[in-house]
C-alpha cells in the first residue's frame, strides 16, 4: 500500500522531472561540458594530433608529423574550417592566427616534400619547438585553457601555469568587482528594508497590507518598466538633472553623469531588489510581539539598548534570508548593468553575454557561466541550510 | 508601542519610510506622463509642465499600436507566453500534486531540482541552452524559446500550487472515491476546483516570467521571434525613442490587471478556507 502511493506520487512529478531535466539541466550540462571539453583541434586535424600523442616533445617532430600537418592544413582551407581552427589556436597562443591561415594560403598554392623543410619555410614558428608543443597541447580534447584564462592564467609551451600578461588580467578583478557591488547592494537594500519593514510589521493591520503592496509593486511590474523608468529618470538630459538644475543645485553645463556608470547600476539594483530584503524581514518581524519592547522599556531599558538586546535578535533570521537572497539574485544580474551601467558598470554576466555574442569565445564564457553557477550553488546550499528552500514563498 | 512611537525618532521613520515609498513608486510612475510627450525627449517639456495640450500627443501610443515591429512583437510575446504558460501549468501542476503526497520520496531533492531553473541565474540558463538547443536545431525557433520559457515559468506553477495544496483536506479525496467517483473524474471535480487559484496564480506568474524576459530571446531568437522585451532592448540600446515609454505604459497596465488578478484570487481561497 505504501509502495502504492510512493510510486504513484513520484509518477506525478515525473514527467516535469524529465521536462526539466531535457530542457534545463541538461543544457547547464552543456555549458559545463563545454568549459573544459573542446575537441575543435583534435577534430579538425586528427591525424596530426593523434601523431603528436605520441611525440615526447624533447626536439622537432619527425618528418611524418609535419607531412600529416601539411595535409590536414590543406584540407582544412578547402573545407573552409580552418578560420575556426586559426581562432581556436590563437586564444591558447597569441599569434598562431596568422601562422596558421598563412601556412594554409601557401600550401594551397604551392609546397612538396620534405615538409619538415617546406613548412618552416612558408613560415618559420614552424621550426620553432615551442610552436608544436603548443599545437600539441591545444590537441587534447580535456583542456584547462578556459578555466585558467577565467582566473587570468594561460599555460605556457612547457605546459607550466602562468599569469596572463598585465594588460589581459581581466577577471580576477571582475570577480571581486562582481561580490563587492552585490555586498554594497545587500547592504543598501538591509540599510532601506530594515526600517521600512519594521515600519509595515508594526502598522495596524490594514494598513500595513496596503503599504505592503506599495513595497510589492515594483516586484509585480516589469523589469522593463523599471529600466526604462531610470533611464528616464537618470540620463543627463533626464528628469533628475532638470529638477537639479530648476532648484539651482546645479548647474546648466555641469549635469551630473547618473548612469551609464557604478552609480546607475547601483540606484536601479537597490530598487529591483529592495522588495525581496523587506519581503524576508516582514515575515520575521510581524512574528515578534511590539509588547516585548513595551515590556524592555517599561523595566527601565532605554530604546536603543531595548532595540539591541531584545529586538534585533529575534529579527535576525530575517536579516539572514533577506541578505543571502538579494545578495545571490545580485551576483547573477544581467539586464540593468547592461542597459544602465554602461562601461564601469559591467558585471560577470555581461563578460559571459559578451564572450557568448561578441567575441564568441564560447569556452571562456562557459568557464566564467560554470564559476558563477558553482558560486550561486554554494550559496543556495548554505541558503537551504540555514533557511530552508522550501520557506521560499511567492508574495505573502 | 506608543511609548516609543512619539517623539521625533518616531518622526524620522515616517520621514525615512516616506522617502523609500516615493524611491519604490515614483520612477514607476514618471513613465506614464512622459509616455505622452509631443516631443522625441525623456523629460518634461516646458509645455508639459504648463498643461499644454499641444504638448502632449498619442504619437508612441501609435507607433507601438500601428508599427509593424511591435505588432509582431506583441503576437511572438503572446505566441511564446501562452504556450509556455500552459506547457508549464499543465506539468507544474500535476508535479505539485505528487510533492505534497506524504508518501513522496526523495521529496527535498526534487523540488530543489524543480524550483532550479528560478535559481539560477538567467544569464548562465541562456548560454547553457544556446549551446544545448544548437545543437538540437532548436534556435530560432518557436519551438526553441517555449521550451525555454516553460522551464523558466514551471517553478513559480510548483510553489503556487504546493502551497495551494498544503490546505487541501485529503479526505475530500476519499468522500469522493467512496461515492464512487474514479482518480479522473475525482480531480478535475474535486481537486482542481479547490486548487484552481493556486494553478491560475502560478499561471500568471509564469507568463510574467515569460513576459519579463529577454536573455534567452536574445541568444536564442532569430529575426522572426523578436518579443517586445527584445524590441525594448532594441529600443533602449540601438535607438532611444519615447516608444518604448509607451510600451512600458502597457506593460504597467498588465502588471496592475495581473496583481489585481492574483489579489482577487487570494481573497477567493482565504475565504474558502475554515
Amino acid at each position: 500500500m505504501m509502495g502504492k502511493s510512493r510510486t504513484q506520487a513520484l509518477l506525478l512529478s515525473l514527467p516535469l522531472i524529465a521536462f526539466i531535466g531535457i530542457t534545463f539541466v541538461a543544457p547547464l550540462g552543456s555549458m559545463v561540458l563545454r568549459s573544459f571539453y573542446d575537441p575543435l583541434v583534435a577534430e579538425i586535424l586528427p591525424k596530426t594530433v593523434a601523431a603528436l600523442g605520441e611525440w615526447d616533445g624533447g626536439a622537432l617532430p619527425p618528418e611524418g608529423v609535419y607531412a600529416l600537418l601539411a595535409e590536414e592544413l590543406r584540407q582544412a582551407r578547402a573545407d573552409r574550417t580552418i578560420g575556426r581552427l586559426a581562432t581556436r589556436l590563437n586564444r591558447q597562443t597569441p599569434g598562431l592566427r596568422s601562422v596558421v591561415s598563412g601556412t594554409g594560403r601557401r600550401l594551397a598554392r604551392q609546397g612538396e616534400p620534405p615538409w619538415a623543410e617546406a613548412l618552416p619555410r612558408m613560415n618559420k614558428a614552424w621550426g620553432d619547438l615551442e610552436v608544436w608543443r603548443a599545437l600539441a597541447q591545444a590537441g587534447r580534447r580535456v583542456t584547462p585553457t578556459y578555466y585558467l584564462n577565467a582566473l587570468d592564467l594561460r599555460m605556457d609551451a612547457d605546459s607550466g601555469v602562468v599569469q596572463q600578461p598585465e594588460a589581459k588580467r581581466v577577471y580576477r578583478a571582475l570577480f571581486v568587482k562582481t561580490i563587492g557591488v552585490a555586498l554594497v547592494i545587500t547592504l543598501l537594500c538591509l540599510g532601506i528594508g530594515y526600517p521600512l519593514a519594521w515600519f509595515i510589521a508594526h502598522s495596524p493591520p490594514r494598513r500595513g497590507q496596503r503599504l505592503l503592496v506599495l513595497v510589492l509593486v515594483p516586484l509585480g511590474v516589469s523589469l522593463w518598466v523599471c529600466t526604462t523608468s531610470w533611464i528616464v529618470l537618470l540620463q543627463q538630459q533626464g528628469v533628475l538633472n532638470n529638477l537639479l538644475i530648476w532648484a539651482g543645485v546645479v548647474a546648466d553645463d555641469q549635469r551630473l553623469t547618473l548612469m551609464h556608470n557604478m552609480t546607475g547600476t547601483f540606484v536601479a539594483m537597490v530598487h529591483m531588489l529592495l522588495p525581496f530584503m523587506v519581503l524576508s524581514l516582514y515575515s520575521v518581524m510581524r512574528g515578534i510581539p511590539p509588547v516585548q519592547m513595551q515590556a524592555a522599556s517599561s523595566l527601565g531599558a532605554k530604546w536603543p539598548r531595548a532595540f539591541r538586546r531584545v529586538y534585533l535578535p529575534q529579527s535576525m533570521p530575517g536579516v539572514g534570508a533577506g541578505c543571502l537572497l538579494v545578495f545571490i539574485l545580485s551576483m547573477g544580474y544581467y539586464i540593468i548593468p547592461a542597459l544602465v551601467g554602461g562601461q564601469s558598470g559591467q558585471l560577470t554576466s555581461n563578460f559571459i553575454a559578451y564572450h557568448m555574442q561578441a567575441s564568441l569565445n564560447w569556452g571562456l564564457a562557459a568557464a566564467l557561466g560554470s564559476i558563477l553557477f558553482v558560486a550561486v550553488l554554494l550559496l543556495f546550499l548554505l541558503y537551504d541550510r540555514v533557511l530552508g528552500l522550501d520557506r521560499m514563498r511567492l508574495g505573502s | 508601542m506608543s511609548a516609543w512611537r512619539a517623539g521625533p525618532g518616531a518622526w524620522a521613520l515616517r520621514v525615512f519610510c516616506g522617502l523609500a515609498f516615493l524611491f519604490l513608486m515614483a520612477p514607476i510612475l514618471i513613465i506614464i506622463p512622459l509616455s505622452f510627450n509631443a516631443e522625441p525627449y525623456f523629460t518634461f517639456t516646458r509645455g508639459m509642465l504648463t498643461l499644454d495640450p499641444d504638448a502632449y500627443s498619442l504619437r508612441w501610443y501609435e507607433q507601438v499600436l500601428l508599427g509593424e515591429r511591435w505588432r509582431s512583437a506583441a503576437l511572438n510575446t503572446l505566441i511564446v507566453g501562452v504556450s509556455a504558460t500552459l506547457l508549464a501549468t499543465t506539468l507544474g501542476t500535476v508535479a505539485a500534486m505528487g510533492l505534497s503526497s506524504p508518501a513522496m520520496p526523495w521529496r527535498r531533492t526534487i523540488t530543489a531540482l524543480l524550483i532550479s531553473p528560478m535559481i539560477v541565474p538567467i544569464i548562465i540558463a541562456a548560454a547553457g541552452m544556446f549551446f544545448f538547443y544548437s545543437s538540437l536545431n532548436l534556435t530560432q525557433t518557436y519551438t526553441g524559446l517555449i521550451l525555454s520559457h516553460a522551464a523558466l515559468g514551471a517553478p513559480f506553477v510548483v510553489i503556487t500550487v504546493t502551497a495551494a495544496m498544503a490546505g487541501f483536506n485529503s479526505e475530500l479525496l476519499l468522500a469522493a472515491a467512496s461515492l464512487g467517483a474514479g482518480p479522473v473524474r475525482t480531480f478535475f471535480k474535486v481537486q482542481l476546483p479547490i486548487l484552481s487559484p493556486g494553478v491560475i496564480s502560478g499561471a500568471l506568474f509564469a507568463f510574467a516570467a515569460s513576459l519579463d524576459e529577454v536573455v534567452v530571446v536574445l541568444f536564442m531568437a532569430g529575426l522572426e521571434q523578436r518579443t517586445i522585451p527584445r524590441e525594448m532592448w532594441a529600443g533602449i540600446r540601438e535607438e532611444i525613442s519615447p516608444a518604448i515609454l509607451a510600451a512600458a505604459t502597457f506593460l504597467i497596465l498588465i502588471a496592475v490587471l495581473l496583481l489585481l488578478a492574483l489579489e482577487l484570487l487570494q481573497r477567493r481561497s482565504d475565504s474558502g478556507r475554515p
